[in-house]
């Protein structure tokens, strides 16, 4: 067909400079009506940055954006939107307080004579759209009572108010449950069968190869290829992603382990987790594995101190203790990587030694000033030791890629040196190779006898880290696995509260 | 174009742009007044900015920490009323020491609400503001207050005493000044106050005990107000009950000035002097243009917000954005 020879959107030679970084050095990328073209790249390979330059963020310093045949300058999203190119952002940009019909239309509600809101109009069309989408709440429900999963479905139905020529999904499973995400696939599906070309950035290579008919890699701002997804495979594309392959095998010997480092008894707080008992051994990692809600970060903040028990008891290297705040947690060498590293993780402002060295601030001293040279030594070795890439300590840490972000967290509470070590989501919404550097991480530290606790929603992650398995369903722990009894099977049945007598 | 020009000078000198802005009105006043930059002028304005500035710099430290202090103009009539007041009853030697307390214990009612209860800082502090000032007129019963024998009191050398011929408001600012610095750049408080501010949850996942450290930039911020007050009580020998009225907004004006950032976590005790200087030398210089004093209200008004919106347009690059 030749209406199908014109790509959609086709950007030539796209260069974006920030002060001190080339973000985008001469981009190429192009998306066929009815094609889902995915990127991919490890972050700070530059993906944002030419989404933003799609959606009319940015402004290329150099190159040309060409939407069905004609050169184009947008300068705003709203320019963006009226060329039907629309973004469907990774976090949410919906107003809380308002129903879903109003954040469909938000800017461009219906109106009447005098100005007035046409809200049957406005309600119908939503609710039309919703249906469309195969939502099952109504257009009129508030938005901040909808799941986070139904929230995406409004930021997905405002897009299909006008006339999409270009959808850019960024990273849109995050959230989704798998069966939330069969019906986002179906929907690009329906999109893509009507023509509207796809941008689709995701980690997880399982999707992109179900869904994409093209590849384009990106690595450090630069172009790196475009490949066809049926004639590729993940090592291919995970070579271009980063340059190398990577060693997904655990060949290590078998361990012995040492003392018990945490001993947790019966331990209850009520509506979040009950009758919760486990231990962890020095040089042993216990993965916690579970539907999100199950209880796992709440069971953490407990023992960090964040949250009150209301009964069971705590032992630390064979001692009971009451773990009243952070404070407490800290001196008993209990260590928290949180879930969200840039809300609980980092102070974003402050440079990457300081954000470092911060729970230990007090303790850095010469007198009564901090000690640049302690500082520094502390920065300088977990800096090595953990391969963090960045031009300075100096650096604020949120200008930082999303795994040297994650590496400060974690270099931040080994420089505590630990007894136990708490890590909750330690890869979440990193790259590949970022995130097989922290699972190897994990593993050494094992190795040298720290007890280590890992949280994670991703099966393959505490498969691939975990001594032991931890299920846990609605606040309950279900079962334990050891690693060599482990079936994927038999933990996904404890995670849905399917017991194994139940099954049996 | 400004912004242009100072993006190619290299980001150092975009993000001074309130220096650049203050010499650019240093040398346009001294051009149109011949005053404008004689040594005893320059040395007028030090010693008049020191009030403000003083208090600037501990409400300099609130606003790192992520809060706001809008109750410390009517804290300096508080504490200004008390020490003039208490001067001639109990003698400076116990007045100064009583005002102080008195002065920490409204801080500390400021830091218990903001820090430990975690109330909204601009609401409990704008309330603080009006009580306060209830509390001075409660005090006063409406009267001014002054002290009688203005020549013969040691209280005389803070506002009106000198040394090593510099007049001592200005000794006692700078010397702060450089206390604070210290202290907020080099020592754990400041890291703290800077982490607390940047981002509380982060802090408190830290094992920062985010409720004292917040406690205890309002109790900092009293102390500033108590010190300024024992430099104006002894400028003046006296006190009208509402003689702090609308110095909040000076203060903040000059912090924000000083590119202190209202969302907490960024800002510099040095750069906060700078933007007291910049604030005394405008209206010093519209009062040498023979311009009324109310004029400087608008003119200071004027500047702040060419000041932020310089500040922010360098942060993002253009004039104008679509997003944040």
């Amino acid at each position: 067909m030749n209406v199908n020879r014109e790509p959609a959107l086709r950007l030539q030679g796209i260069v974006k400079t920030f002060p001190g970084v080339r973000a985008l050095d001469g981009v190429d990328f192009e998306v066929m009506p009815g094609e889902v073209h995915a990127l991919l790249g490890e972050n700070g390979a530059g993906k944002s940055t030419l989404m933003k330059v799609l959606a009319g963020m940015y402004q290329p310093d150099e190159g040309q954006i060409i939407i069905a045949g004609q050169k184009v300058r947008m300068t705003t999203p709203i320019e963006a939107k009226a060329q039907g190119v629309i973004l469907i952002h990774q976090e949410l940009s919906l107003v809380p307080e308002m129903s879903a019909a109003e954040n469909i239309y938000l800017g461009e509600l219906p109106r009447k004579s005098l100005g007035r809101v046409d809200w049957k109009t406005l309600e119908a069309r939503s609710n039309a759209i919703l249906k469309r989408l195969r939502c099952n709440f109504r257009a009129e429900v508030t938005v901040a009572n909808l799941s986070i999963a139904n929230q995406q479905m409004v930021e997905i139905a405002r897009a299909l108010t006008v006339d999409a020529r270009v959808v850019i999904f960024d990273e849109p499973t995050a959230s989704l449950t798998d069966a939330e995400k069969v019906v986002l696939f179906d929907i690009i599906n329906d999109l893509k069968a009507q023509g509207v070309g796809i941008v689709y950035i995701s980690h997880r290579m399982d999707e992109i190869f179900t869904l994409s008919d093209r590849i384009t890699v990106l690595r450090d701002g630069g172009y790196r290829g475009t490949l066809n997804t049926a004639d590729t495979n993940e090592d291919e594309v995970t070579r271009l992603m980063i340059g190398r392959s990577l060693d997904l095998s655990r060949d290590e010997a078998a361990r012995e382990f040492g003392k018990t480092m945490l001993d947790v008894r019966n331990l209850t707080c009520p509506g979040l987790f009950e009758n919760v008992s486990f231990s962890v051994r020095a040089g042993e990692v216990v993965g916690f594995y579970g539907l999100v809600g199950a209880g796992r970060t709440e069971i953490a903040e407990t023992l960090f101190g964040l949250r009150k028990p209301t009964s069971g008891e705590i032992l630390v290297d064979g001692e009971t203790v009451e773990i009243g705040s952070p404070r407490a947690a800290i001196a008993m060498g209990i260590s928290l990587v949180p879930e969200n590293r840039k809300e609980q993780g980092l102070v974003l402002q402050m440079n990457c030694r300081d954000n470092m060295t911060l729970p230990q601030v007090q303790d850095l001293t010469a007198g009564p000033f901090l000690s640049q040279g302690a500082e520094l030594a502390i920065f300088d070795q977990y800096r090595d030791r953990l391969a963090i890439k960045t031009p300075s300590w100096r650096q604020s840490a949120g200008v930082l890629s999303g795994g040297n972000q994650q590496k400060i967290v974690i270099g931040k509470w080994l420089s505590m040196q630990p007894r136990v070590l708490i890590v909750d989501e330690p890869t979440r919404g990193i790259d590949v190779g970022s995130k097989s550097e922290i699972h190897q991480l994990l593993r050494e530290l094992a190795a040298q006898g720290y007890a280590v606790i890992v949280i994670s929603s991703e099966m393959p992650e505490v498969l691939r880290v975990s001594d032991r398995i931890v299920a846990m369903y609605h606040g309950r722990i279900m079962r334990e696995f050891s690693i060599d009894e482990v079936t994927e099977d038999s933990l996904v049945q404890a995670i849905s509260g399917i017991t194994s007598d139940t099954a049996a | 174009m400004l912004l242009a020009r100072l993006k190619a000078g290299g980001p150092a000198i975009a993000k001074q742009g309130i220096l650049v802005a203050f010499i650019v009105f240093m040398i346009t006043f001294s051009l149109m007044s011949d005053r404008f930059l004689s040594a005893d002028n320059i040395m007028s304005v030090f010693r008049q900015s020191a009030i403000i500035g003083v208090m600037a710099l501990g409400v300099t430290i609130v606003v790192i920490g992520g809060n706001l202090d809008l109750s410390v103009g009517s804290m300096l009539s508080f504490a200004t009323v008390l020490v003039v007041d208490l001067h001639d009853k109990i003698g400076p030697e116990l007045a100064i020491p009583v005002m102080v307390l008195a002065t920490l214990c409204l801080g500390a009612i400021n830091g218990f609400l903001i820090g430990i209860l975690r109330l909204n800082s601009l609401i409990v502090t704008l309330g603080m503001l009006s009580a306060i000032q209830g509390l001075v007129l409660i005090y006063s019963g409406g009267q001014n207050v002054d002290i009688v024998d203005q020549t013969g009191t040691w209280f005389a050398i803070f506002g009106r005493g000198a040394m090593f011929g510099i007049a001592t408001p200005i000794i006692i600012f700078l010397g702060l000044a450089l206390v604070f610095h210290v202290i907020m750049t080099t020592m754990p408080f400041g890291r703290r106050v800077h982490a607390v501010g940047g981002n509380p949850t982060a802090s408190i996942f830290s094992g920062i005990p985010r409720s004292r450290v917040v406690f205890m930039t309002y109790l900092i911020s009293a102390l500033c107000v108590a010190i300024a007050a024992i430099i104006l009580g002894s400028r003046v020998m006296g006190s009208q009950n509402n003689v702090g009225l609308g110095y909040e907004l000076q203060v903040l004006a000059a912090v924000i000035l000083g590119g202190t950032s209202l969302l907490g976590g960024s800002g510099s005790i040095l750069r906060t002097v700078l933007g007291v200087l910049m604030l005394a030398f405008i209206q010093n210089g519209l009062i040498l243009m023979g311009q009324p004093y109310y004029t400087q209200w608008l003119v200071t008004w004027v500047v702040i917000i060419v000041a932020v919106w310089l500040d922010v347009a360098a942060k993002r690059g253009r004039l104008f954005s679509p997003i944040a």
